[in-house]
């Protein structure tokens, strides 16, 4: 299949390795990538932060970058849970708010090609065991808009179960938020702060050498308190764990989700 | 086009009245921030809401058709919304022609001015309270006291907050930010005839109380009890009081004449449908598979409980609420409870920091929408943003409602208003917004902002970038709490320079998409020049 990667605008800057390994991964199992450059952000900053007027140029911009080659690929992957749910949930709300009918057609033909790394891999590609190999121990964390605006479910657990060499560790409070929410990290700091602390202690009581999820900002939110805090699990997206090969294994950078210095 | 006069109420609806309990005196942020310093708080709400949450999911587990129930609750709350003017006449013929008496009271300020009207009439010194979020709500045992006529509370958890002068901090278990040790201080404080020995074993708290209470029940002068109801049924005129103590049914059978101060949205069109909402109440509440007490009254019945009955139907904002067809759910809401203790903001910050009789995440869309939000430091207005939209709430809501989706919208409001208002729009968050929304819809300016971002960022020591000054804008709202990954090769660079090393050498088995690779050569401003 040709896949086009829309790498997020977190993941471009911050987590540059999730786009990485989305492409290993994705080329391994024998697929097409391809990377438009017009590419910025879905506009989910915006959209949840009351700020709709402001994300429709962003919409409309993501919309103009992937529409117009609909024909020429067979998805539109993006490695994360909550901006995908902005894409299916959200684009057409805000071509609503600005009265715009023509965007908002064009925004639901953009968002039914539209998917998770994880809803690609086992609906679209129909893969569980893609070949990866990771001997560590992980702990899931399920991140909210994975788990409650996509439903991906145990997609992502069916994904990891395949790895060879891993181990799955029970994560304690598991569908609690992070505390992340986007600006709600910044609005609500202490809150969040709260939030995270507990996060994080969690993924600390389980023990495991990497907590993972599908969501680079989630990841950044507690791999940021696990180094604050001097804590040793590192956070790894999904993306990296399916990439690992016993020829080609994990190996950490040093830009991604806050890693150890 | 001739203009022809509809009918169309030349009245706006208004606004719940200034003197209502729905707005704090800080903001979200700030009243969260000291509550979140109060660690014995913590550990209550923690151990509180963990229990319910439990008790609620095992309950909801047992029906296998809870979708359809919540199905049928949420169409029923959207018949109630659709057609409210029609239900609420039907509401007061059914409760005329059964012997009571109705009256409209716009806000709190009238319904205050009715009730105590009512007990003064009567001569009513003490008036016994039924636990009513409506009567909190508009501050009705304030304007009593104002009056000289004292309001005891005769739910346990209402009466723990009315003696500590305290405020409910929680819809349906008002004392859940007090332990039992904190709760057998306040008793020893206020109950007058209670054994100096007693302990903080629960039995015996609610031994003590009970005493204290029974005593206000068998002797009240003048005879007068306040309720509220979860259910008003517009075809029959009937009254539900869902409680689990029982000292309600007391108030509701025992008193001369009884007073319900009702809310216009807790409609439900025919006594049938009560079946729908007897079984989505209880298990989202208390995680109880049926309601210890539930009582329904209709009118009056010579020689039997109260002789006298007053519905006074209250709409304090709820006119308004209804005004709003993206917001207007929230009037659908059943007072369960369960969004606030599944809710992991509500759980670390308690009630209070809400400010409004209605705490948690339906608090944070109801509140606001009934009082408005008047401009950036009014404390409703930073409601919408109390929530990191994880979407638990909606989840649990056995009406359905979907609170994220309004906390945006009501986030758009907040902005919109902002971007109306001359002057207004151009706060830290305005500014920095507008900024990001221009680059984000300039590929080619946005393709050179994250190329230059990692070798920028080299100028920062070290691999992550920790605390950071307070003067600058927005970041260390982050920084404080947790590191920042510093910005490396965007992944951008790389894939070019992946692209022009595959360009050149089509056979070379360095379409290595890991790290390493071409990296070097997609490393530093010299790379970032070249792109398109």
């Amino acid at each position: 299949m040709r896949i086009s990667l829309m790498t997020t605008c977190l993941v471009d800057v911050m987590a540059p390795d999730v786009a990485r390994a989305t492409v290993t991964l994705l080329e391994r199992l024998g697929h097409e990538v391809v990377f438009d450059k017009r590419q910025t952000c879905c506009g989910q900053m915006h959209t949840n932060t009351g700020y709709y007027t402001e994300a429709a140029p962003v919409v409309r911009s993501f919309v103009d970058t992937y529409e117009p080659s609909l024909d020429s690929i067979d998805a539109i992957v993006m490695p994360s849970g909550s901006c995908a749910g902005c894409v299916r949930d959200q684009h057409q709300l805000v071509a609503q708010h600005e009265g715009d009918s023509e965007l908002e057609e064009r925004a639901a033909a953009v968002s039914a090609k539209t998917y998770e790394l994880s809803e690609l891999l086992v609906d679209v590609l129909k893969v569980t065991d893609v070949g990866a190999y990771f001997p560590h121990s992980v702990t899931y964390h399920p991140t909210c808009h994975s788990m409650r605006v996509l439903k991906v479910g145990a997609r992502p657990v069916k994904l990891l179960r395949a790895v060879e060499g891993i181990e799955v560790r029970n994560l304690p409070e598991s569908d609690t938020c992070c505390g992340f929410g986007g600006t709600f990290s910044v609005k609500n700091d202490a809150t969040s702060d709260a939030m995270v602390t507990d996060k994080a202690a969690n993924v600390v009581s389980a023990g495991a050498e990497f907590v993972v999820a599908g969501d680079a900002s989630c990841l950044m939110n507690i791999g940021g308190k696990l180094r604050r805090n001097g804590a040793a699990p590192q956070s790894v997206h999904l993306a990296q764990i399916l990439a690992s090969t016993r020829e080609e294994p994990f190996v950490p950078s040093q830009t991604i989700l806050g890693r150890a210095s | 086009m001739s203009t022809v006069d509809l009918g169309i109420p030349s009245i706006r609806p208004q606004h719940a009245s200034p003197s209502s309990n729905l707005r704090g005196t800080q903001s979200f942020p700030d009243a969260a921030r000291s509550e979140l310093g109060d660690e014995t708080l913590r550990g209550n709400l923690r151990h509180a809401t963990a229990t319910i949450q439990t008790k609620r999911a095992s309950a909801v587990r047992e029906v296998r058709d809870w979708q359809k129930l919540r199905n049928a609750g949420s169409a029923l709350k959207w018949q109630v919304t659709d057609h409210l003017p029609e239900l609420l006449e039907q509401l007061e013929d059914s409760v005329t022609a059964a012997g009571g008496v109705v009256h409209w009271a716009r806000d709190a300020d009238e319904a205050g001015e009715i009730v105590t009207r009512l007990a003064l009439e009567r001569d009513a010194q003490e008036v016994l309270k039924v636990k009513s979020m409506a009567t909190q709500e508009i501050g009705l045992n304030e304007t009593l006291a104002h009056a000289g006529i004292h309001a005891i509370e005769s739910d346990l958890a209402e009466l723990i907050v009315q003696l500590a002068g305290d405020t409910p901090s929680h819809i349906l278990v008002p004392a859940i930010h007090r332990n039992r040790a904190e709760i057998r201080d306040i008793f020893l404080r206020s109950m007058p005839d209670i054994d100096p020995d007693i302990t903080d074993d629960p039995a015996a708290l609610a031994e003590a109380s009970r005493r204290f209470l029974r005593e206000k029940f068998l002797d009240l002068p003048g005879g007068v009890a306040i309720s509220g109801a979860n259910f008003a049924v517009a075809d029959t005129g009937t009254m539900v009081v869902v409680e689990s103590e029982g000292n309600g049914r007391m108030c509701l059978t025992l008193p001369r004449t009884l007073i319900s101060v009702v809310g216009i949205e807790k409609i439900v069109p025919s006594f049938q449908d009560l079946e729908v909402f007897l079984q989505l109440l209880p298990r989202s509440s208390t995680g109880e598979r049926m309601n210890p007490y539930t009582t329904l009254f209709t009118g009056v019945t010579e020689g039997d409980g109260p002789q006298e009955f007053h519905l006074v139907l209250l709409d304090n904002g709820r006119s308004a609420v209804l005004e709003d067809p993206e917001g207007r759910s929230a009037l659908h809401c059943i007072r369960c409870s369960a969004c606030l203790n599944v809710c992991p903001v509500y759980e670390r910050t308690g009630g209070h920091a809400y400010g409004s009789t209605y705490p948690g995440p339906i608090g944070a869309i109801l509140s606001p929408q009934m009082t408005g939000m008047h401009g950036p430091d009014d404390p409703n207005t930073s409601l919408p943003y109390a929530s990191s939209l994880c979407g638990a709430c909606y989840d649990v809501c056995p009406v359905k409602i979907d609170i994220p989706k309004i906390l945006v919208h009501m986030r758009a409001e907040d902005v919109d208003q902002r971007r109306e208002t001359s002057g207004q729009f151009r706060g830290t968050w305005d500014v920095a917004m507008k900024g990001a929304s221009k680059l984000m819809s300039s590929p080619r300016a946005y393709d050179k902002a994250v190329r230059s971002a990692g070798p920028l960022s080299k100028v920062l020591p070290g691999d992550n970038i920790g605390k950071l000054p307070g003067m600058l804008p927005l970041v260390p709202g982050w920084t404080d709490h947790r590191d920042l990954p510093k910005p490396g090769t965007s992944f951008r660079s790389w894939w070019d320079a992946r692209e022009r090393d595959r360009a050149k050498n089509p056979d070379s088995p360095s379409s290595d998409s890991r790290t390493g690779g071409p990296d070097a050569a997609a490393d530093g401003p010299a790379t970032d020049e070249e792109q398109a």
